[in-house]
């Protein structure tokens, strides 16, 4: 039986945002090919901590590793070169570009030629962009967009500017996959196809991390659960140990529902 | 370099300072308008001379100058309203750069406007109490001077009063912190912007008023005085009013020094080489600032 | 898009419009006769280099520049004083002004582009107001406010450009050749980037887009096109002043894409040459109008022009240009008596 791999360590993070305590000494790991969620309470703090993960927000303290190395203050575009990508709550399209040059921006590591090729259009650039053109195509089929391929980004709507999302994430090649709230909004027959889509992403070798709030979604899909409360670790396990925990029905329970 | 004595230094500091107060009502009136709609008026410094420009008007026609005074802040109040309504609310979900181009333009219209209207020779304004500079401890302190001061003292005091302790001000200070929230407690924020460039224009127009006695006032005086409020309020981030009080004044005693002791053609100059270095320092303060803020209302409840 | 048009060196549109265009400039002095007009034409193609670049800066990395014209001025300058006061070639002063202009945008770009959008905006104004105080206080090199004189032209072997047909297919070559470089940047992953930047910089960080770095070098590549535009201005007015290089230079020039389109390569020099005629335009019609002289009363008009494109046109006008033409032609009125007029035997 193989050992899973250690591929990201979240070592007590804390940030504050001027005296509030967003994130207090969080740790868990993450396991190569494991779909983790992050759940929690609304400000438990959970986007913070994919944000720190990212790169978008400098950790106060605290440090993630990642295979081993450490990230902080690594910038973002180098954390995805390493292998982290991400999605936002809100997407975020290109929305004045087309389906496919979105997931083609997500390809834009793999480039190599640099502004002399472009400028003179050499014909290892045309040869470069035909394989991106081929690339980004096989991700957007991936997803089932691959019929939308010459729309315009922004005249999606919201659930497939979601999985444009991730299809564009995904062709940055990572290694860990964030989700943030990937199913928000959804209807319940998209939720499923999200379930699915997940499910293949993880065949392909992608470790996901998830932030949600759909219970039903992360008890399907989780192989561990993460639960956060005012910024601290209230519980980790399996998706039915972290059911049954008594702390964290409190801590549901005891808040606003969504 | 100069032989100065200490009243000679105590000289520069009081002109410093109501040069200061100056850029201190226009960096208020910026950060007026930019804490409740997001907009940065780059048409600030027109109000300033379309206020010197209406008081030179109505002074011309014999109206005695305390109603001059009010008739001309009224006037370019007026006018900040309509260029809320004509300019700003049409485009108010237009990208930042089109906003940023929009105020650009209408400083430019106003500018032509002015041309058109007051040509191109320079008019001047009597100062308000006519008779000889006043002697303080040795400086040599023009009336005007402290009028200006005394006018950006009261001014202050009155804005302050108004943001803490009346209903409207209240009000206006709530949709510059959450838009949402306080469009939900029944605050019109369209009407907050309107109020808000009425505030920004009447504040604009003041500083002209009272810098118009010792300055020559023709259409292009708004220019570099609108760019000298805006590094007053960047010290202040743009939010911060007192930081832009302080800002102001420190820019104007730098100025009068710069002046004293190097030339003054060189004087417009620092205000941008301060404004460089203050980009400059602030670039990783301003975009920390920015993630917290993001960040904060990401992981702020939603619907509260 | 099909993976054909992808690979290809030149997509039809481009290819077509290019050819178009070419023939268009090229045949241009053949029926504008007058030196008042072709001189026009020139300083429309010097220009024009200024804002393709500017174009690329503004509407494709979105960042605003309210101080273009002190790169512009840098390059006039800088090919002005090396050949003037150190009787270097012109050729080899329009090079090394580029390289200068670029190192210079460089620096003043590294910390500028972590601004948000006004402060950039304000700190270009800075940078530009600078600029021109050097120009006025240095008065050694640059002659102060009284400005340089003696610019030598630029020489083919033993002649010098001098004549305005000559400069003007200097200039519009130059043009040319600055459109295609910008055309190809546009269609490659850089051009996608920039435009991943315009739309959402979060997102495309979170790709991999060193975001920073993007708009650090699209500002200093806008540089290098309007540094290269002044050195041609200087050999071809050959006497530079300051006030040529000042906020209000600055002002027209972004004037000039907005108008053009601020993401859209081919409407800098559609722009650029509105602007330029309606400056022709109103310099003739508005002394008619009011007692004043003419000089400063465009200013309103651009002024207003900017607002109401803003507001009404935020695509430029060659694309509300474009939309109404496809209206027009896809109107009711126009199908029926097209449909009527095939039905006829």
């Amino acid at each position: 039986m193989d050992e899973p791999l250690l591929i990201m360590e979240v070592d007590r993070i804390s940030k504050e945002f001027g005296g509030v305590r967003a994130l207090d000494s969080v740790s868990f790991s993450v396991y190569e090919r494991q779909i983790l969620a992050l759940i929690g309470p609304n400000g438990a703090g959970k986007t913070t901590l994919l944000n720190i993960v990212a790169g978008t927000l400098p950790a106060g303290n605290g440090q993630v590793r990642f295979r081993g190395k450490r990230l902080n203050g690594r910038p973002t575009h180098d954390r995805v070169r390493m292998g982290i990508a991400r999605t936002f709550q809100q997407a975020h399209i290109f929305d004045k570009m087309t389906v496919l040059e979105n997931v083609m921006v997500g390809c834009h590591l793999r480039g190599q030629c640099g502004l002399l090729h472009a400028a003179l259009r050499l014909p290892a650039l045309r040869r470069e962009e035909e394989d991106v053109y081929l690339d980004a195509m096989r991700f957007l089929n991936l997803v089932g967009l691959g019929t939308k391929a010459d729309q315009q980004a922004g005249s999606l709507p919201f659930g497939q500017q979601r999985l444009l999302a991730m299809s564009r994430a995904l062709a940055s090649n990572p290694t860990v996959l964030l989700l943030d709230e990937p199913a928000a909004g959804l209807n319940r027959m998209e939720k499923n196809d999200l379930a699915e889509l997940v499910r293949r992403i993880q065949q392909m070798g992608v470790t996901i991390v998830l932030v949600e709030h759909d219970m039903e979604l992360v008890m399907r899909l989780a192989d561990w659960v993460v639960v956060l409360n005012h910024g601290q670790r209230l519980a980790q396990g399996t998706p039915e140990q972290v059911r049954r925990d008594p702390a964290v029905v409190a801590a549901y329970l005891g808040t606003e529902r969504d | 370099m100069p032989d100065y004595g200490l009243s000679d230094y105590l000289q520069f500091v009081l002109s410093g300072l109501s040069t200061g107060s100056i850029y201190v009502l226009i960096a208020l009136g910026l950060i007026a308008i930019y804490n409740v709609t997001g907009v940065v008026n780059l048409a600030q410094g027109e109000f300033v001379m379309l206020g010197a420009m209406f008081a030179v008007t109505l002074v011309g026609l014999h109206i005695p100058i305390g109603f001059a005074f009010i008739g001309s802040v009224l006037g370019v109040v007026l006018v900040g309203m309509l260029i809320q309504r004509l300019t700003i609310h049409p485009a108010r979900h237009a990208p930042e750069v089109s906003l940023i181009i929009i105020t650009i333009g209408t400083a430019i219209a106003l500018r032509g406007l002015a041309l058109l209207f007051w040509g191109t020779t320079p008019r001047s304004l009597p100062e308000f109490s006519p008779g000889p500079p006043l002697n303080v401890m040795g400086a040599i302190l023009s009336r005007q001077r402290i009028w200006i001061m005394g006018t950006a003292g009261v001014v202050l005091l009155l804005l302050y009063l108004f943001f803490e302790f009346t209903l409207l001000g209240k009000a206006v200070r709530a949709c510059s912190i959450n838009r949402r929230a306080s469009e939900l407690l029944g605050i019109n924020p369209e009407l907050m912007s309107l109020l808000s460039y009425a505030l920004g224009a009447g504040l604009g127009a003041i500083g002209g008023i009272v810098i118009a006695p010792l300055t020559l006032v023709d259409y292009n005086m708004g220019l570099v005085l609108g760019l000298k409020g805006f590094v007053a309020a960047i010290m202040g981030g743009l939010v911060n009013m007192p930081a832009a009080v302080i800002g102001g004044l420190a820019l104007g005693v730098l100025e009068s020094f710069t002046s004293g002791f190097l030339s003054s053609g060189i004087k417009d100059a620092v205000a941008f080489l301060t404004l460089f270095i203050i980009l400059l320092a602030r670039t990783t303060s301003i975009k920390t600032t920015l993630q917290e803020k993001r960040a904060q209302r990401q992981a702020r409840p939603k619907g509260r | 898009m099909s993976i054909r048009s992808v690979s290809k060196s030149w997509t039809r549109s481009n290819l077509i419009g290019l050819l178009v265009f070419i023939a268009f400039i090229g045949t241009l002095p053949l029926w504008v006769r007058t030196p008042y007009a072709l001189s026009n034409m020139v300083l429309i193609g010097i220009y024009s280099l200024v804002t393709i670049g500017l174009c690329l800066l503004m509407g494709y990395a979105g960042q605003i520049s309210l101080g273009q014209a002190a790169f512009f001025g840098l390059g006039a300058y800088g090919s002005g004083i090396l050949t003037v006061h150190f009787g270097w070639s012109p050729w080899i002063a329009l090079l090394i002004a580029a390289v200068i202009t670029a190192v210079i945008a460089y620096f003043i770009g590294i910390p500028m582009f972590r601004l948000r959008s006004h402060y950039l905006a304000m700190g270009t104004l800075a940078f530009g107001a600078i600029v021109t105080i050097v120009m006025n206080e240095w008065k050694v090199y640059t002659g102060g406010p009284t400005g340089l004189p003696g610019i030598p032209r630029f020489t083919l072997g033993a002649i010098p450009i001098k004549s305005d047909i000559a400069y003007y297919y200097l200039a519009w070559g130059t043009v040319i050749i600055g459109l295609i470089i910008a055309l190809n940047l546009v269609r490659s992953r850089f051009g996608r980037a920039l435009r991943a930047i315009h739309d959402s910089e979060p997102a495309a960080q979170s790709l991999g887009v060193d975001v920073d770095r993007y708009k650090l070098i699209t500002l200093v590549i806008s540089s290098i096109y309007a540094s290269v535009a002044g050195s041609l201005y200087a050999h071809y007015i050959i006497f530079i002043s300051p006030n040529a290089f000042d906020f209000s230079v600055s002002v027209r020039l972004v004037l000039m894409v907005a108008v053009g389109g601020l993401a859209s390569i081919w409407g800098a020099p559609f722009g650029t040459a509105v602007v330029i005629l309606l400056t022709m335009a109103l310099r003739e019609i508005v002394p008619l109008l009011t007692r004043y002289g003419s000089g400063e009363h465009q200013i309103i008009a651009y002024g207003l022009l900017l607002v109401v494109i803003m507001i009404f046109m935020p695509d430029g006008l060659t694309v509300a240009l474009v939309r109404a033409w496809r209206r027009l032609l896809n109107s009711e009125t126009l199908r029926r008596r097209l449909s009527a007029y095939r039905r006829r035997p």
